[in-house]
């Protein structure tokens, strides 16, 4: 026999009922910006990234900052000096 | 080892030991999931509970993990999904057991635990005291300490009332002395299931919390920070744990009325008074120690001497008020821990019983004593002493200074 949800103390037991995503690029303080004139695509910062989230264009590689978490690793190991990684501003 | 072969269906008289009677109050309150991990002076429990399981005595799932800290996690799920639950652990297993063991009453998860109680570690030791159990009095579990064997076996079962009501909704422990209690024999009276059933009623231990496909849920989740719903949040859940723990005072009194109805035992629900009516001092106790207590109570009223005892039973939630009616009749007390206070130089009965003091606006002499630490006896000539330097700080309206060790010369 068991209460309706609504009839449930809400100071018992802490329980979720509303689920929201948070994404890790809703949490990023620094984001790299690729620089396409000297991406050689190379694919270093591909296989670098800790997330998976560097995505393939006809000419370069690019970021996809839904995923990204600004982690910066991809800027450290360009060869090509080709990833900077520029503060987030709000909004 | 009592006869297993039958369920107790009527009620009966058996002779058995404090960890035996414990594992009778589990066999009659019907949990559908025992987790455990043996440790000293709590193995044979967990022996006699498992034995029943493995003879058809208890029909329940007995989950024999790789250590505390799985026991109580694995009984968390099995409550969430709408199981009676038990285990048993003291000492090093508490411990152990630490992570789970502060996240139980917040989940508001209705289980009951014997702890055995035993001293802490270091120097090494595997025998009784309570300074296992008194170190987590602050986590939100429900606290009630036994005197008897009998005690033990009625308390168990009283305990899944206690934690089950709606308004309390709290894991409770049962705690009984390691060695004196656990391994202790005496005379034990066993209730019939019928009457232990009605007294539970119908079990029900997650109506809060039931997971419902319809209703997607997720438990426990990230409450709190400095923004938001967050802060708001995190304290109706903690005044929610600590109504919970009020209504407990109550619904404790309320288990041991019915309790007493039902078998014609009458356990005092939160402190006991002894012989206290018109007593001059008092002494305060906990536990198993009540008994050779009491015998020096007795022997010195039989001399004239105007001496009573106040029991602590409940712990955990305080009963504050109860213990200031009790205080109040007194003009001197010595209090006797089987455990220690490191911050405060006493024993943390003690310091309890300061606030309660307090509340009463009752400013009396009180004497800290700390005794049967680690297996050590503490005889009604130990007591005896006591009252007299009751009596002493009554007449001079000054305790000692720091604790008094009553096994240091033994």
């Amino acid at each position: 026999m068991k209460p309706a949800p609504e009839a449930i103390p809400n100071d018992l037991c802490p329980v979720a009922t509303q689920l929201t995503t948070l994404m890790p690029g809703d949490w990023r303080a620094l984001k790299p910006v690729v620089d396409r004139a000297k991406c050689v695509k190379c694919a270093v910062c591909w296989l670098y990234c800790p997330v998976q989230c560097i995505t393939e264009k006809p000419a370069w590689f690019d970021i996809d900052l839904r995923i990204c978490k600004g982690c910066g690793i991809c800027a450290r190991e360009c060869p090509h000096r080709a990833i900077s990684m520029v503060e987030e501003s709000d909004g | 080892m009592a006869d297993t072969a039958t369920l107790p269906n009527k009620p009966k008289t058996i002779v058995c030991d404090g960890n035996e009677a414990a594992a009778w109050g589990v066999v009659l309150s019907r949990p559908d999931v025992v987790a455990v991990y043996p440790i000293t002076p709590q193995s044979s429990l967990v022996e006699y509970v498992s034995q029943f399981i493995a003879d058809g005595t208890l029909d329940a799932e007995l989950l024999n993990l790789d250590g505390e800290h799985s026991v109580l996690s694995a009984l968390q799920g099995a409550a969430l999904a709408g199981a009676r639950t038990y285990t048993a652990t003291c000492g090093p297993g508490l411990a152990f057991m630490f992570e789970p063991y502060v996240r139980t009453p917040g989940l508001r998860l209705p289980m009951v635990a014997s702890l055995v109680t035993r001293d802490m570690l270091t120097p090494q030791c595997v025998w009784g005291g309570q300074q296992d159990a008194m170190t987590v009095r602050e986590c939100g579990w429900i606290h009630m300490y036994c005197e008897t064997v009998q005690e033990v076996l009625d308390t168990t079962i009283m305990g899944y009332r206690i934690a089950e009501h709606r308004d309390v909704m709290l894991p409770v422990n049962v705690n009984h002395d390691g060695n004196y209690l656990s391994y202790g024999v005496a005379r034990a009276e066993l209730p019939g299931q019928a009457e232990v059933d009605a007294f539970l009623g119908e079990k029900n231990v997650n109506w809060h919390a039931a997971l419902d496909p319809l209703r997607p849920m997720a438990i426990d989740p990230l409450t709190g920070g400095s923004g938001g719903p967050g802060p708001s949040m995190f304290v109706r859940y903690r005044k929610g744990l600590c109504n919970g723990m009020q209504n407990a005072l109550r619904v404790i009194e309320e288990a041991h009325a019915d309790w007493a109805r039902l078998t014609g035992r009458h356990h005092a629900p939160l402190v006991e008074e002894y012989r206290l009516d018109d007593a001059e001092v008092a002494l305060v106790t906990i536990g198993s120690m009540t008994g050779a207590a009491k015998d020096a109570v007795d022997a010195l009223r039989s001399g004239g001497k105007r001496v009573g005892l106040i029991k602590v039973k409940t712990m955990r939630p305080f009963p504050v008020e109860a213990m200031a009616r009790a205080l109040s009749k007194v003009s001197a007390i010595a209090v006797v821990d089987r455990a220690v206070s490191y911050g405060w130089n006493t024993g943390p009965v003690y310091q309890e019983v300061l606030g309660a003091l307090y509340r009463a606006r009752h400013m009396i002499p009180a004497i800290s004593v700390i005794g049967g630490l680690a297996g050590a006896d503490i005889t009604d000539g130990h007591f005896a002493r006591c009252i007299e330097m009751a009596f002493k700080a009554a007449a001079t309206g000054q305790a000692p200074d720091g604790p008094v060790w009553i096994n240091e010369n033994d």
